[in-house]
């Protein structure tokens, strides 16, 4: 199915991962701020902060380089390009071919690889803190994501998501499978480390002992920070558009037909109120954790992505 | 018709070799870097096109001297096609070092022996390539020593500073153990009379279905000791971190670039194309040895403040992925699974080359830091990034391609180590599918560690404000340097833009080899690389086009709507004006997560001294030192009792040696007599 349309419609669903985005995470405020008992900030809050950042200008320090000014860029494009590459409305379309799930994992590894030098870069305590703390946490959710991937691969024969989500759509009863089951929570402890959520890193707070995602990007300023902010709502879009699309993959198009897309379009919505919802529960109910506990979450999550091989192993 | 070539390009390669070693004999300094600079230049030249006729075409070279050393089997060289891919990779790096050479060794002038250093960079050259190109046991074992001898003297070049010349017993006193244990391979290995057979690699393969499978066994073992030493295999790897930051730069980059290559080329060598594979065990153990060496790569690496020891271990992390995938392709090869096999062992060695590729750029820009701020210690540098802006490039060119980052060339055969273990994990004998599970987990958590490791290698080092006045007065190293690291770092994009050609290359190289599959359609040819039983599709080249436009677009986006206006101010500092570099997170502040959480396997010695105004009150603190140190677990558990079993044994023959010269007369006397008893005796 390489043509065109189809690339035409791969770059349409980048776009409208971005215009998506910012209302994701306005969502999950919202939803835990009622949960609080708050009355919250409106949901299209983060659009208005996109306007107002971009608007400013940005302050740089006079120690940094071209590597503070060029990583937001880097971090941007890398997860515009993973937006690219995830099957949001239709599958399997042409970039199918281009990467797979390793792939991504390693698209993203740039961003944050680019991400932690610009941290580190103006010299301060907060940047390195955050560089260090960031890449410790990177580190360590690599050998989940892998197994959690592995065991994916190992129902759909392939690491390549259209496979994977083809699989799950031919064979419903998949979905249920013990394999696939732990393979998710395996993949959702990753990515709410990955995304720097609650329980690993609060991205509400900017108390300095326990930032981390905030004290890495402590010194970006103006459209710098618009576009570091932007990427991570983009990255924790594609995370629950992955788990959507992987794990409950009904509603995704597999043609280019116009109702098929509309079909898919509004189901794609729907499972991303679904699981915003869920995120903010889940946040509201669980407490940050320390530091050095994290990497024992980070271990359960490898255990559960070794139980999720062997199971799909044992009942192939 | 490319036959003619060959041998007029092979001794062009000796000769430019012979060229850079005429060094010793040059009248002026400058004519030494100059011989040496055209020398290893037309040498590693002559060498790329022999390798790459070879490789490409059907020619060998074949070149043979039986009349010198016949009691031995005689001299002789032949090239085929793995040993081509490896001369390739060797005569590749020697081109931008010998460039980088030319004014990298002018700081070495005043204090020592260029000339020395010269005749032995060009031996190094010379005996590498033709370890590469040895037909027969006699001429690759001498080749092999010559080579660690030259490069024994190279690290040694700093022969006033205690810790080179530790470093050079250290690497000598390995070399020559698997030395020793390659003697013995061999000398099972070998058919016959040596003077009649040759013991050619030829005639041992023909031979080896004779051998008995404890023999066969014997001979693995006893190769896996000697080439893995050499390769830094841990835990035979204790050198490798010694040596390499001792050596100069353009040195290192060779070691670790090329030479420890060679055990990889040896094990291939013996276990694949002589003995033809072995049991499913040879491959497990590679696998379990070539995840030991990746993680305790690079936890040392890791916490490493040298930045060439940091350098260095990550060597061994490298070598470490590259045993992983050559013990998956072993282990496929036992399962009859030919295809699987051939993945496995072309993602090793497509790891090799990439593997040269970043190494060698990291270490002669570490070099050229090094110059410039004249130590090693990350705790001393910052803010290279915009007083060696070059150096600094590349380095970060090296960094992101040995963190395995798109669209640089280890994120390629990273990828490809991954896939090539996918066959396994589907495989039907739970053992076996476990195992490559727990290798894949290795696989990944290494290569997340070394993208922490060279976040702050680079960072560290260059970003921020300098720690010292010698990193604050940094200059850029001069030209012939700078354009031999542009070299180096180019080859990185390269490498990962041209995957698919390289591959085919390698499994052509690979092809025949001890069963291994001619898999060429196995890898759908085009854009898009597919490996075999199609597991997977992934386009390294396509990922670099669509990474590079996105951020083109989104650059010119942002600049034309949103019109950033950007101001330079001071950095927040949290009122508090004024910032000095002791506000810097430091080498080992930005490692202290990781290693707390490795803490066990680190076991770091602490020392915290706490000075106070008064003893009543443990509050006010005038002064606080903390000091931590990391004594290697290989090096407490194996080398130390070692070591120190030895001197003891040492000092009891020492009591010997009393320095008297009656006693000596008496050990004469006495061994006279015994030596009459025995002879009348019996």
């Amino acid at each position: 199915m390489f043509n065109a349309t189809g690339v035409v419609i791969e770059i349409a669903q980048a776009l409208l991962g971005l215009a998506v985005a910012p209302a994701l995470v306005g969502l999950v405020g919202w939803v835990k701020a009622r949960l609080q008992n708050r009355r919250g900030a409106p949901i299209w809050q983060p659009y208005a902060e996109l306007r107002k950042l971009f608007g400013k200008e940005s302050v740089v320090s006079s120690n940094a380089s071209w590597v503070f000014r060029t990583a937001p860029y880097v971090v941007f494009g890398s997860t515009v390009v993973v937006a690219l590459l995830v099957p949001v409305l239709v599958t399997p379309l042409p970039f199918n071919q281009v990467a797979d799930l390793f792939a991504l994992v390693y698209l993203l590894m740039l961003g944050t690889f680019a991400l932690a030098l610009g941290g580190l870069d103006p010299g301060t305590a907060f940047g390195g803190m955050g560089s260090s703390r960031e890449m410790t946490i990177a580190a360590l959710s690599e050998p989940a994501i892998a197994l959690a991937i592995l065991s994916l691969a190992l129902g759909a024969g392939s690491t390549n998501l259209g496979e994977i989500a083809a699989r799950t759509i031919a064979h419903p009863t998949v979905a249920l499978s013990p394999g696939h089951i732990l393979a998710f929570a395996a993949l959702f402890i990753v990515m709410l480390a990955e995304a720097g959520r609650l329980p690993v890193d609060n991205p509400a707070t900017h108390l300095e002992l326990t930032m981390i995602h905030e004290a890495m990007i402590l010194e970006y300023s103006g459209p710098l920070l618009a576009l570091v902010e932007w990427a991570s709502w983009l990255k924790l879009t594609v995370f629950l558009t992955l788990a959507a699309n992987l794990f409950v993959p009904w509603g995704l198009a597999t043609s280019l037909a116009p109702s098929a897309l509309a079909i898919a379009f509004v189901t794609l919505l729907a499972k991303l109120v679904v699981l915003a919802i869920l995120l903010a529960i889940f946040e509201t109910r669980v407490a940050k954790l320390r530091l050095f506990r994290v990497p024992e979450l980070l271990a359960m999550s490898f255990v559960l992505g070794l139980l999720a091989v062997t199971s799909s192993f044992s009942l192939r | 018709m490319t036959a003619a070539f060959l041998f007029p390009l092979f001794w062009m390669m000796v000769a430019g070799y012979g060229i850079a070693a005429a060094g010793l004999v040059m009248p002026t300094r400058r004519l030494v870097r100059a011989v040496t600079a055209i020398g290893s230049v037309t040498g590693g030249a002559a060498g790329l096109t022999l390798a790459c006729l070879v490789l490409w075409t059907d020619a060998s070279l074949m070149l043979a001297a039986p009349s010198m050393l016949t009691i031995a089997g005689g001299w002789m060289i032949r090239l085929d096609r793995l040993g081509a891919l490896f001369l390739a990779l060797i005569s590749g790096v020697a081109i931008p070092a010998g460039v980088y050479a030319a004014s990298y060794t002018a700081s070495y002038e005043d204090r020592y022996s260029t000339r020395w250093m010269a005749f032995n960079f060009g031996t190094f050259l010379l005996s590498m390539s033709l370890v590469a190109a040895a037909a027969n046991a006699v001429t690759f074992l001498l080749c092999w020593e010559l080579m660690a001898v030259s490069s024994f003297f190279l690290v040694v070049t700093e022969h006033d500073r205690e810790e080179s010349v530790r470093a050079g017993l250290w690497y000598l006193a390995m070399t020559h153990a698997g030395l020793l244990a390659l003697l013995g391979a061999f000398f099972l290995l070998g058919p016959g009379d040596p003077a009649v057979t040759g013991w050619t690699f030829e005639a041992m393969r023909s031979a080896a279905p004779q051998l008995s499978s404890s023999t066969r066994n014997a001979i693995f073992v006893l190769a896996l000791l000697g080439f893995g030493s050499k390769a830094g295999m841990v835990p035979f790897h204790v050198w490798l971190p010694r040596a390499h930051p001792a050596a100069p730069s353009h040195v290192s980059a060779l070691m670790s670039a090329a030479m420890v290559k060679l055990g990889i080329y040896g094990l291939l060598r013996i276990g694949l194309d002589v003995l033809g594979g072995g049991p499913s065990w040879w491959g497990t153990l590679l696998i379990v040895l070539g995840a030991a060496s990746a993680l305790t790569g690079v936890l040392y690496a890791l916490v490493a403040d040298d930045l060439k020891k940091l350098l260095a271990y990550s060597t061994v992390e490298n070598i470490g992925l590259v045993l992983l995938g050559v013990g998956a392709g072993f282990l496929f090869l036992s399962l009859s699974q030919p295809h699987a096999a051939m993945l496995a062992m072309a993602a090793a060695l497509l790891h090799v080359i990439n593997h040269a590729a970043f190494k060698g750029t990291l270490f002669l820009s570490a070099g050229s830091i090094v110059h410039a701020t004249g130590t090693r210690d990350m705790n001393l540098m910052g803010g290279l990034v915009t007083r060696t802006p070059w150096t600094a490039a590349t380095f970060l060119v090296g960094a992101m391609a040995i963190a395995a980052l798109p669209p640089l060339n280890g994120f390629v055969s990273e990828w490809l180590l991954f896939q090539s273990f996918l066959p396994g994990v589907t495989s039907s004998q739970a053992a076996i599918a476990g195992l490559l599970t727990l290798g894949v987990g290795a696989l990944a958590l290494t290569g997340g560690l070394a993208a922490a490791t060279f976040v702050k290698a680079f960072g560290i080092s260059c970003l921020a404000i300098p720690r010292s006045t010698e990193a604050a007065h940094a200059h850029e190293s001069p030209r012939s340097m700078r354009f031999g690291m542009v070299l180096m770092a180019a080859s990185c994009p390269l490498l990962a833009f041209a995957t698919i050609p390289v591959l085919t290359t390698i499994t052509g190289a690979l092809a025949g080899l001890g069963g291994l599959a001619w898999t060429a359609p196995a890898f759908h040819l085009g854009v898009t690389l597919r490996t075999p039983n199609g597991m997977a599709a992934m386009s390294p080249a396509a990922i670099g086009v669509v990474l590079v436009a996105a951020l083109t677009g989104i650059w010119i986006v942002v600049r034309v709507v949103a019109r950033p206006r950007v101001r330079v101010g001071d950095t927040w500092g949290c009122g508090r004006i004024g910032q000095t570099p002791r506000m810097e997170y430091t080498s080992t502040a930005f490692a202290e997560p990781l290693r707390r959480v490795f803490d066990q396997l680190y076991r770091p010695n602490e020392d915290r001294a706490v000075g106070v105004v008064r003893p009543e009150s443990p509050y006010y603190i005038q002064s606080m030192t903390y000091q931590t140190t990391i004594h290697p677990w290989f090096q407490r558990t194996l080398y130390d009792p070692l070591i120190e079993g030895v001197e003891q044994v040492a000092g009891w023959a020492r009591r010997m040696q009393s320095g008297s010269v009656n006693a000596y007369l008496g050990y004469i006397v006495f061994v006279l007599v015994v030596l009459l008893v025995w002879v009348i005796g019996f």
